[in-house]
């Protein structure tokens, strides 16, 4: 009845484990509580749950991304507390639940904090930015959103039901394999990974569509803002790589689940073939994290400098040359692994090469802010860190590529801090810049500079005290993934490292601080014009918050910086916006049924309980075949009703 | 797009939807991509077992080959039938699609059983792993196109040939075009070369 599941499966082998459990689950029933407690389901359910409007998802999105930063530190932090006190076998987590520290951890950062983080981000500004009115599939950007919270649901339960796995975020077999990885771990992360994945791919082919078809009269291709070109790009990237980790993660299935032998050590199988297919996805895959962070960095560049971005045609063909190369240079994560001098010097070189568009980049950030009068407000305090931190992480890239010296490097804890160099002050402070920048309209009134900027500070000098030591100690020799070491020289190290983590805790307490008290004095933070920073581009035009249809009329778009444009030439702006009828689609549950139901299926394959495997296909089959019947659903809005939205104006709503 | 009902009543959403069902099937085309390039990287591992020889039988898929490529014909005469607005040809010819490709599952299901019960399923080695996931999920996907041909024998039945309707069968039609086209990928990589070997 009920597969694999039994009592076993209880987190007591551990007490942090436990600890860890307990705190997840009351925190679940906490927000649960205080929605029944506030009578909000109906509103959630009518108004969120079964949105498909872009904005709604996108908030959605990233409200997923913040949760599950929150899960992923707590990860950190207990591994950083252990290294730090674990010399000689000392420390309070045991091998087993490390490793699935470790592995949760790379797991929830990449696929459940920086894939949503982005998507949202990309949901909420893009169709905004290129005047439309909702993205190209509204009820499959449903459905993408709903699969990914499915995915990050599967990594949640297994702290509580099962175990995580023990094989890194990369899962390598023959370890990852059902020889060496017999219980559910692995499980938990195949199928999140392969839900997620879905709706990723989902999301790619949802905005190169919108992308390319949707655009307001007047927006040529070279006249679209940085953001929406990085956007396009990242989707382009998506639809080309996630079929890659797809493949190999059922691939990897039919290993474990059918007793195949596409990666086992006998058998005939090729366990390099792994290797070779996974990072032809994972690295497409760090692009596509970092290009949004860039098309970010480029729009706050430019308001915040008042100046037009240095250099626009540059950019846009670094953001295309980088998407390229991205599918040149995979190797370089395993040149230690047997490919020999020749293949591994063709990918070093190819590494190498790809520093030069991003490189490119950094010069036009800086011409940017080169003449311009620049106001340091938190947006642009999150860029200018990333510009001085990113660098060096550049560079230890480029050291790295380098496969003699990677023989020496690989796996040691320069890598860790390596990729943390590129993902924390590139990705996460694009996205957290971000999130600042665009809050306003979001929600009617912006974020608090003070903490802001304490939220910033802790992370920029906590991020270096955390990571630079585990460069030192990367030449020092120290591997990474070490739950216990017996070199002392290495504990003061990783002692200013735990430092650096708490202090990022801290920061993560001021980002929650901010938002407290930014609803608690909304009114004085209130954005009443819809262009707070007296910005450049299109998205500035809506109110804040942005009707339902966005555009009350379709804009005319004349120049790039559209915004800027129309502030330049006040009599004409706006003259030949077009009226259209608008219509809307309407809210539907199928999106959300077919994504929870998509992670009670994996649930299910997981603990092998077929015939809630077989139940959940079906009702996700029918649910499919029931909704393409439905061709009628579009709501018009009429002219009364338009009018009277644009009464509403800017401003905080008390009710959301 | 040569659909006439398209050019009467140019409907812009209906225009995305063909694109991006374009872009979903590029996205596929990988997918079959990496399947192929894991089959001949494994092709060697047989691990002393049955090799490609051993296991292929020319005579079935040149039926199943057939059988396919009649579907498609046959798919292309419903579209014909859209372009001119006769709903019952449309029923007629999708219901002999339908026909053909069940005939093309029936032979490949044989086809694997048979396999297995003589001890070459997809567990005895990587080679045979491969095979069968490549034709399987090739199998699969034709299995889809079934299901969505019954569905759309039950909309146009029930609402006529809308734009909607029709814009949705030019899609279905693009999925089988495309899985005759990895058809045929397959009897020129796995079967042909399999049987010389």
């Amino acid at each position: 009845m009920l597969g694999k599941l039994n009592y076993d499966a209880l987190p007591f082998y551990s007490p942090v484990a436990l600890g860890g459990a307990l705190g997840e689950v009351g925190a679940a029933v906490l927000v649960l509580a205080v929605i029944t407690w506030l009578g909000a389901w109906k509103y959630l359910w009518k108004e969120w749950l079964t949105s498909v409007d872009h904005k709604r998802i996108g908030i959605m999105y990233i409200v997923l991304a913040l949760v599950m930063l929150l899960r992923g530190f707590a990860d950190a932090i207990l591994m950083r507390t252990q290294q730090a006190i674990a010399v000689d076998g000392e420390g309070y987590l045991p091998p087993d639940h490390f490793d699935q520290i470790f592995s949760a951890h790379g797991t929830i950062m990449i696929f459940f904090m920086a894939m949503p983080f982005l998507s949202g981000l990309m949901n909420f500004v893009v169709p905004q930015q290129i005047g439309t009115r909702d993205v190209a599939f509204p009820f499959l950007n449903s459905v993408g959103l709903w699969l990914t919270a499915s995915g990050a649901g599967l990594v949640l339960a297994s702290l509580v039901i099962g175990k995580f796995s023990t094989a890194g975020w990369t899962a390598y077999p023959p370890y990852s394999g059902i020889e060496y990885s017999p219980y559910v771990g692995v499980d938990y992360w195949l199928w999140s990974v392969i839900l997620s994945g879905i709706g990723t791919t989902m999301t790619g082919i949802n905005f190169v569509v919108t992308i390319f078809k949707n655009r307001a009269p007047g927006m040529t291709l070279m006249r679209m803002p940085l953001f929406t070109w990085t956007a396009l790009v990242t989707s382009v990237l998506i639809c080309f790589a996630f079929p890659a980790v797809t493949v190999v993660g059922v691939q990897l299935m039919l290993d474990r689940y059918l007793g195949m032998h596409f990666f086992t050590n006998g058998g005939g199988g090729n366990m390099m073939m792994y290797i070779n297919l996974i990072w032809i996805w994972g690295h497409p895959e760090v692009y596509i994290l970092i290009l949004p962070a860039f098309g970010i960095f480029s729009e706050i560049v430019a308001t915040f400098s008042r100046k037009r971005l240095f250099g626009y045609d540059s950019l846009v063909y670094a953001t295309a040359v980088i998407g390229l190369l991205s599918f040149t240079v995979w190797l370089h994560h395993f040149f230690t692994m047997g490919s020999g001098a020749d293949v591994n010097a063709f990918f070093g070189i190819t590494t190498m090469i790809i520093a030069v568009p991003t490189g490119v980049k950094i010069y036009d950030w800086l011409l940017t802010m080169y003449g311009g009068r620049i106001t340091i407000a938190t947006p642009m305090l999150w860029t200018l860190g990333f510009i001085f931190t990113f660098v060096i992480g550049g560079m230890t890239g480029v050291l790295l590529a380098i496969p003699p010296v990677d023989y020496l490097m690989h796996n040691t804890t320069f890598l860790i801090a390596h990729f943390h160099n590129m993902l924390i002050p590139g990705a996460l402070f694009g996205y957290l810049a971000g999130y600042t920048y665009w809050f306003p309209k979001a929600f009617g009134f912006r974020l608090d500079e003070t903490w802001g900027k304490r939220a910033f500070w802790c992370w920029l000098i906590g991020f270096y005290l955390a990571f630079m030591p585990l460069y030192a100690l990367g030449f020092m020799g120290m591997p990474r993934r070490m739950e216990h070491y017996d070199m002392a020289a290495w504990q003061p190290w990783l002692v200013v490292a735990c430092v650096g983590a708490f202090l990022i805790a801290a920061g993560i307490g001021c980002l929650i601080m901010q938002l407290v008290v930014s609803i608690r004095k909304r009114e004085v933070l209130a954005d009443t014009t819809g262009d707070p920073w007296d910005a450049r581009t299109l998205e500035w035009t809506t109110s804040s918050p942005p009707a339902p249809y966005n555009f009350a009329k379709i804009p005319v778009v004349h120049d790039r910086d559209e915004l800027t444009w129309r502030k330049a030439h006040p009599d004409i702006a706006g003259k030949d916006d077009i009226a259209t009828p608008i219509a809307m689609p309407e809210n539907t549950g199928a999106g959300v049924v077919i994504g929870i139901t998509g992670g009670i299926f994996g649930f299910a394959m997981i603990w092998w309980i077929w015939w809630l495997a077989i139940l959940a296909f079906l009702v996700i089959l029918g649910t499919l075949i029931a909704r393409s019947f439905n061709d009628d659903d579009e709501l018009p809005v009429p002219d009364a009703a338009v009018a009277l939205e644009e009464t509403r104006g800017s401003g905080p709503l008390l009710g959301y | 797009m040569t659909d006439a009902t398209a050019h009467r009543h140019p409907d812009p959403a209906l225009e995305a939807r063909d694109f991006g069902f374009w872009v979903y099937l590029m996205s596929d085309a990988i997918i079959f991509a990496l399947l192929f390039a894991t089959y001949v990287t494994l092709l060697g591992g047989t691990d002393g077992g049955p090799t490609p020889h051993d296991v292929f039988d020319l005579d079935r898929a040149f039926a199943e080959t057939m059988l396919l490529l009649a579907s498609s014909v046959t798919f292309g005469m419903a579209t014909v039938s859209m372009v001119a607005k006769s709903k019952g040809g449309v029923l007629a010819w999708l219901a002999i699609t339908f026909v053909l490709g069940a005939g093309f599952i029936f032979l490949e299901i044989s086809e694997f059983t048979g396999m297995i019960a003589e001890g070459a399923g997809p567990d005895r080695s990587g080679f045979l792993s491969a095979f069968f996931t490549l034709v399987g999920t090739h199998g699969l996907h034709v299995s889809a196109g079934l299901v969505w041909i019954l569905v759309m024998l039950a909309q146009i039945s029930v609402k006529g040939l809308n734009p909607a309707v029709t814009s949705r069968l030019f899609r279905l039609g693009l999925f089988w075009h495309f899985l005759d086209i990895v058809w045929i990928g397959i009897f020129s990589v796995v079967y042909l070369p399999g049987v010389m070997s």
